[in-house]
C-alpha cells in the first residue's frame, strides 16, 4: 500500500528524479563502451547501432532520453530549492518539470526511426 | 447532539510496536473533530486507550498523529475533512517514534536530537564589558531575523518528522524540526555558538541528507518550511566549506 | 555527506546542467537531420573543441553520478562506511575511463581500419 505522504508532488519529484539518475547510472558505462566500438572505425560503430535497432531497444533509448531530461529538470528544481530562499509552488514547478521532459522525449521519438 | 443516527467508523491502533487495529463506532456530530472522536472513545467506550492532547485548541501540538495516512494535529482536523471517501477515521501514531501505547509516543529522541543539533541559544559572556550590557538591536525586518522568523513558530509538535522519509531510511538522521530550530539560531546575530552548530549539522546525520521531499513543509501545522531552512543551512555550510563566512 | 561531497556534487550539477543541455541539443539535431555513424564521426574526429567539450563532460560525469549513488544505497540498502565508499570511487574511475575512452575514440584519426 502506497503510504499517504507519498501521494505528494515533492516526495514524486524525488522518487522520479532518483530513479532517473539509477537509471542513468546503468546506462552511462554501456554508453562508453558503444561509442569506444569507434576505435575500429566508423562501420564498427554503424555496427553496433544496427544491432540496437530494435524497437524494444529503441523505446528504451526514447526512456533514457527522457530520463536525462527529467533528471536535469528536477535537478535544477532542487538546485532552486536550495539557492533561492524564495518558497516554490510545488505542484506547478514539478509539473513543469515532468512536462519538459515529456516535451523533450517526445521530440526524439517523433525524429528517431 | 447527534445528527440522526449516523456513525463514524473508527479504526485504532492498540498496542505498541506490536499490536492491532480496534475499531470503535463513535456518533457523527455536527463540527467533530478527531480529538473529540478520541476522547470520546477513551470516556465512553474503552478507558484504556492512551491519547494525548493538552490545549486542544491548536497552541500545543500534543494531540499529533496519523489520520488516514498523515500526520496532523487531531483538534484541528474538523472529522468532516479528514474522512475519505468511506467515511471511516483509521488512527495511528506517529510514525517514527517509538510507540509507549496506543496512539502515545516517545518524544525523548525528538527532543535529544535538537540537543545534538545545538538546537538552543548561547548567550556571548559579555556581560563583564559594561559597553556590552545594552540590549542587543536586531532590527526586525533584517534578513537574518526575517529568516529566523520564518522558522521560529516550531512547538516541537513531531509531525514534520512524522512525515519524513529520510528520518525512516535512516534513524540518526536529526530530522526537519531540529535542523529548523538549529537554523534560527544560525540567523540570531546574539547567539555564541554558530561554529559549534554549523559543525553539529553537518555530516551524514545533518543538513546534507535532506533530499527537499518536502513532506515536512506540506504537513507542518504552522506553515513552516523545515525544507527551506535546511537549504540555508546547506548554503552557509557550503560557505564555510568553500572558506568563505556566509 | 560531508560539506565537501555535497559541494563537489552540486557544482559538478552545474557543470553537467550545461552540459547537458548541449548534448541534449546536439543528439536531437543529429537524429533529427538523420545522421549516420559515419556523419557524426566526420564531425567529431579531430575536432578539439569536441574533445574539451566531453572531457569535462565526462569528469563531472565520474563526480557527480557516485556521489549521488552513494546517497541512493545509504538510504536503501544497509551497506555504508568505507567499503561502499572505496566501491564507488572504484566506480568513479571506470566511469573517467570509459569515459575518455569514448571521447577519444570519436576523436582520434583511426587506428585500426577494419581489413
Amino acid at each position: 500500500m502506497i503510504q499517504r505522504t507519498h501521494i505528494k508532488p515533492g516526495y514524486l519529484a524525488a522518487l522520479l528524479h532518483r530513479l532517473a539518475g539509477i537509471a542513468l547510472a546503468v546506462f552511462l558505462p554501456i554508453h562508453f563502451l558503444a561509442l569506444a566500438s569507434a576505435l575500429n572505425g566508423a562501420d564498427a560503430l554503424d555496427e553496433f547501432l544496427n544491432v540496437v535497432n530494435t524497437p524494444i531497444l529503441k523505446i528504451a533509448e526514447c526512456g533514457i532520453v527522457v530520463a536525462l531530461a527529467l533528471h536535469l529538470s528536477l535537478g535544477l528544481r532542487v538546485l532552486a530549492i536550495e539557492f533561492i530562499p524564495a518558497r516554490e509552488p510545488t505542484r506547478i514547478a514539478v509539473t513543469l518539470c515532468l512536462a519538459v521532459a515529456i516535451a523533450v522525449g517526445l521530440m526524439f521519438m517523433l525524429n528517431v526511426g | 447532539m447527534a445528527l440522526s443516527q449516523d456513525l463514524l467508523h473508527v479504526e485504532v491502533w492498540r498496542g505498541a510496536a506490536e499490536g492491532s487495529f480496534q475499531s470503535f463506532d463513535v456518533p457523527r456530530r455536527e463540527h467533530q473533530t478527531v480529538l473529540d472522536v478520541v476522547t470520546e472513545i477513551q470516556r465512553e467506550q474503552d478507558a484504556t486507550l492512551a491519547y494525548r492532547f493538552a490545549c486542544r485548541v491548536g497552541m500545543c501540538g500534543s494531540c499529533a498523529m496519523v489520520v488516514n495516512g498523515r500526520p496532523r494535529w487531531t483538534c484541528r482536523t474538523r472529522v468532516s475533512e479528514a474522512v475519505g471517501r468511506k467515511g471511516r477515521l483509521r488512527l495511528e501514531p506517529l510514525k517514527n517514534f517509538t510507540v509507549v501505547k496506543d496512539l502515545a509516543v516517545e518524544m525523548t529522541g525528538f527532543f535529544d536530537k535538537w540537543r545534538d543539533a545545538k538546537g538552543h541559544f548561547e548567550p556571548r559572556k559579555a556581560w563583564q564589558d559594561v559597553s556590552q550590557r545594552d540590549f542587543a538591536v536586531v532590527p526586525p525586518a533584517s534578513p537574518e531575523r526575517q529568516a529566523a522568523d520564518a522558522g521560529i513558530e516550531c512547538i516541537g509538535c513531531g509531525v514534520c518528522y512524522s512525515a519524513c522519509d529520510v528520518v525512516a531510511w535512516d534513524k540518526t538522521y536529526l530530522g526537519p524540526a531540529a535542523l529548523n530550530r538549529a537554523w534560527t539560531l544560525v540567523n540570531d546575530v546574539r547567539d555564541n555558538a554558530r561554529a559549534a552548530r554549523l559543525h553539529a549539522v553537518s555530516g551524514s546525520t545533518g543538513c546534507h541528507a535532506c533530499h527537499s521531499h518536502m513532506n515536512c513543509t506540506e504537513f507542518c501545522p504552522k506553515a513552516i518550511s523545515p525544507t527551506y531552512s535546511i537549504a540555508g543551512l546547506k548554503r552557509a555550510m557550503l560557505s564555510r566549506a568553500l572558506g568563505r563566512r556566509s | 555527506m560531508t560539506a565537501v561531497l555535497f559541494a563537489a556534487q552540486r557544482i559538478s550539477a552545474l557543470a553537467l546542467a550545461f552540459a547537458v543541455c548541449v548534448h541534449l541539443t546536439t543528439i536531437l539535431y543529429a537524429v533529427r537531420a538523420g545522421l549516420t555513424a559515419g556523419a557524426i564521426l566526420e564531425r567529431t574526429r579531430e575536432n578539439v573543441w569536441f574533445l574539451a567539450f566531453y572531457a569535462v563532460f565526462v569528469l563531472a560525469i565520474a563526480i557527480h553520478a557516485p556521489i549521488g549513488l552513494r546517497n541512493i544505497v545509504r538510504e536503501w540498502t544497509m551497506w555504508r562506511g568505507r567499503s561502499l565508499d572505496v566501491a564507488l570511487a572504484l566506480f568513479a574511475i571506470v566511469l573517467l575511463l570509459l569515459g575518455m575512452r569514448a571521447a577519444l575514440a570519436v576523436y582520434l584519426p583511426i587506428f585500426r581500419e577494419p581489413s
